[in-house]
């Protein structure tokens, strides 16, 4: 593998009586894009603060491009992007002096500013939309012009917190392609999503819970190893009536709506699905089809989360 | 429940809405989908009595938006993007704040306020500040807030936007309960994952809706097949046919591809070019189409129709930029 871009050991942070981040450790290799994925609150963005020297960690150490997160985060933040989830743009000026601002803050030389926007704002799809007033930009034109500031000064590693909340599903394709060219360039990139399929995009995850890393691994990996639950997908209508039927006959140890499917997950499912049907045809609930899949990473995602609180308790 | 006829809302020189037609049955859970700036959150501003259309009607419950406002919003809970909880009060404090604005009767508030709390999963945490919540735990107080009057009809802007997976899910399992009480609920989202749980989809692009269905319906009408494969070169596999006839899309994700073809013989001629360029790609296979597929595949079709107005969205957008990096 590449060399490392970034390794934390033991990162630490607490605030007051809070421990946000857990001793985390991880590493990130050059041209790699690393996923973090967890709920709300579970030290995404302290960890990525922490990473850019903008929150000094209780305890723990770490490096970006080798330079020491606590000591040289002014070197860290020359060469780095970052795009976090609100992303300050100026909704008053246009997209080029928005760029040419955020181009300036990063130290991009005056006679160089112009180039560099006409070769980024074709990356990102904005081209023609120089003198377009931010404000009138849709919210997935408004991601990729954040992401085009970052990018800027051609940043070596990229930190992406939540780019794409809110953005459809085209825009949201557009900045995955751009995320996977850079990361062919080597720009490393460190990715939180709550997108699990974007998460698929992802070289490696880890999935933060309550300031603790859970599990690591390739969304490959995730699926085979960090599973140990079988996933039943069931095509049945009306599907409200029949969530509620399976959470009530407790067949499973979980039932949740699936995109037009239900997912039930649990062991031993094979023996389950003849009940299962009993149970639905009861209630004149008819089943299109029920068949045992590989989990996605959703299931994964929420299986591991459940089986940490089951621990605890 | 919701009738929308020949609705245009202009906005100086921006038409938001383009002459809107469309009907939502009482107990449907209408999902509105479309790429953004395509009108979405102006349609469910326009139906909530926010805003008047510039031309054009709507009514729900057979009442006027326009001519009877006050009776329109007795009927319906309109949770916008940003629902403007007090971030100063407590969970407790904004449902009785809420209360006061809806005018709920004294006499049930307690009884009705206890029952939300219960449903919204809130009760241990009555006492918490609103700014202490996690995102997940604001929209589900948005929501009960929402629900303080009983509304007939409920109206979400993007309710899921930022929530992570497990509290999304907790927030759709409130929405089913609410569904089968029999409110009629319409959602605009852009996770296609939930649009596939509405009854009907309806996709918004410039302000006009270019396709309204069963989303399963969308789903099996695909003109289009679909094909997965695998490759450790996946990046490479995508460029070297994404310019092929026949391909209608073509995608990556880790090392899957992910294409839209317009007939199955297309495999064939795939797998020689990928050949030819020395990419050895894994088991190409058809698989069952996703919404997602559809929405791609509509709005690049609409694409190629002449219009008279500019685009919202850059011609960049159906195909990645290809200039060399």
């Amino acid at each position: 593998m590449n060399a490392l871009a970034l390794s934390v050991q033991s990162l630490t942070k607490h605030f007051d009586h809070f421990v946000a981040v857990d001793n985390v450790s991880f590493a990130v290799h050059r041209g790699e894009i690393y996923g973090l994925l967890g709920p709300n609150g579970a030290g995404k963005t302290t960890t990525i603060r922490m990473l850019l020297g903008l929150l000094a960690p209780t305890s723990g150490s770490g490096n970006v491009l080798g330079f020491d997160i606590v000591a040289q985060a002014e070197e860290i933040r020359k060469r780095v992007g970052y795009v976090s989830q609100k992303f300050s743009l100026y909704p008053d000026l246009t997209v080029r002096e928005n760029f040419d601002f955020y181009g300036g803050v990063y130290g991009v030389p005056r006679e160089k500013i112009a180039e560099r926007r006409a070769y980024v704002l074709q990356r990102v799809g904005l081209v023609g939309e120089d003198e377009t007033r931010v404000a009138s930009l849709a919210g997935g034109l408004r991601q990729r012009l954040a992401l085009a500031c970052a990018l800027a000064h051609e940043p070596e590693f990229l930190f992406l917190d939540e780019p794409t909340a809110g953005v459809d599903p085209i825009s949201r394709r557009v900045l995955w392609d751009l995320i996977y060219d850079l990361a062919e360039r080597g720009t490393s990139i460190l990715v939180t999503t709550h997108y699990m399929d974007e998460a698929e995009n992802c070289h490696r995850l880890a999935f933060i819970y309550r300031g603790n890393i859970v599990a690591e691994g390739t969304p490959q990996a995730m699926k085979f190893k960090e599973m140990q639950d079988q996933v039943l997908e069931i095509d049945c209508e009306p599907i409200d009536a029949a969530l509620i039927a399976l959470r009530e006959s407790k067949l499973f140890d979980e039932v949740a709506l699936y995109g037009s499917f239900i997912h039930a997950i649990g062991r031993g499912l094979e023996e389950k699905v003849a009940t299962m049907r009993t149970t639905l045809a009861a209630k004149g609930i008819a089943v299109q089809s029920a068949e045992i899949i590989v989990p996605s990473l959703e299931d994964v995602f929420i299986a591991r989360l459940r089986n940490v609180d089951l621990n605890d308790q | 429940m919701i009738s929308i006829t020949n609705l245009t809302k202009q906005f100086d020189s921006t038409i938001a809405i383009n002459n809107l037609s469309l009907t939502i049955q009482p107990g449907e859970v209408f999902g509105l989908i479309g790429p953004d700036g395509a009108g979405k959150t102006t349609t469910l501003r326009v139906i909530s009595t926010a805003m008047n259309p510039t031309t054009g009607h709507v009514s729900v419950g057979g009442v006027d938006t326009v001519s009877e406002p006050e009776a329109v919003k007795k009927m319906i809970g309109y949770m916008p993007q940003r629902f403007a909880l007090y971030p100063d009060l407590t969970v407790l404090e904004n449902l009785n704040f809420f209360a006061d604005v809806f005018g709920s009767p004294r006499a049930q508030r307690a009884e009705l306020i206890h029952r939300l709390l219960g449903f919204a999963r809130l009760t241990e945490f009555q006492t918490r500040l609103a700014r202490n919540l996690s995102g997940g735990m604001q929209k589900k107080l948005a929501l009960a807030a929402t629900l303080m009057h009983r509304p007939r009809v409920l109206l979400l802007d993007e309710p899921t936007t930022g929530v992570d997976p497990v509290s999304r899910r907790e927030f759709w399992d409130l929405l089913t309960e609410v569904h089968l009480q029999g409110v009629t609920i319409v959602i605009s989202t852009p996770y296609l994952d939930e649009a596939e749980r509405c009854t009907r989809v309806g996709l918004l692009y410039r302000g006009k809706l270019i396709a309204c269905d069963d989303p399963r319906k969308l789903r099996e009408d695909l003109d289009a097949i679909v094909l997965e494969a695998h490759s450790e070169q996946a990046l490479a596999a995508r460029h070297a046919v994404e310019h092929q006839d026949g391909v209608l899309s073509v995608s990556a994700h880790g090392n899957l591809i992910r294409l839209l073809v317009d007939r199955m013989e297309r495999m064939a001629q795939l797998e020689s070019v990928w050949q030819a360029c020395g990419i050895v790609v894994e088991q190409p296979r058809e698989v069952k189409a996703r919404l997602e597929d559809a929405f791609v595949l509509m709005l690049t079709e609409d694409r190629r129709r002449p219009t008279e107005n500019r685009s919202e969205v850059p011609s960049s957008v159906i195909r990645s930029p290809s200039i060399e990096i």
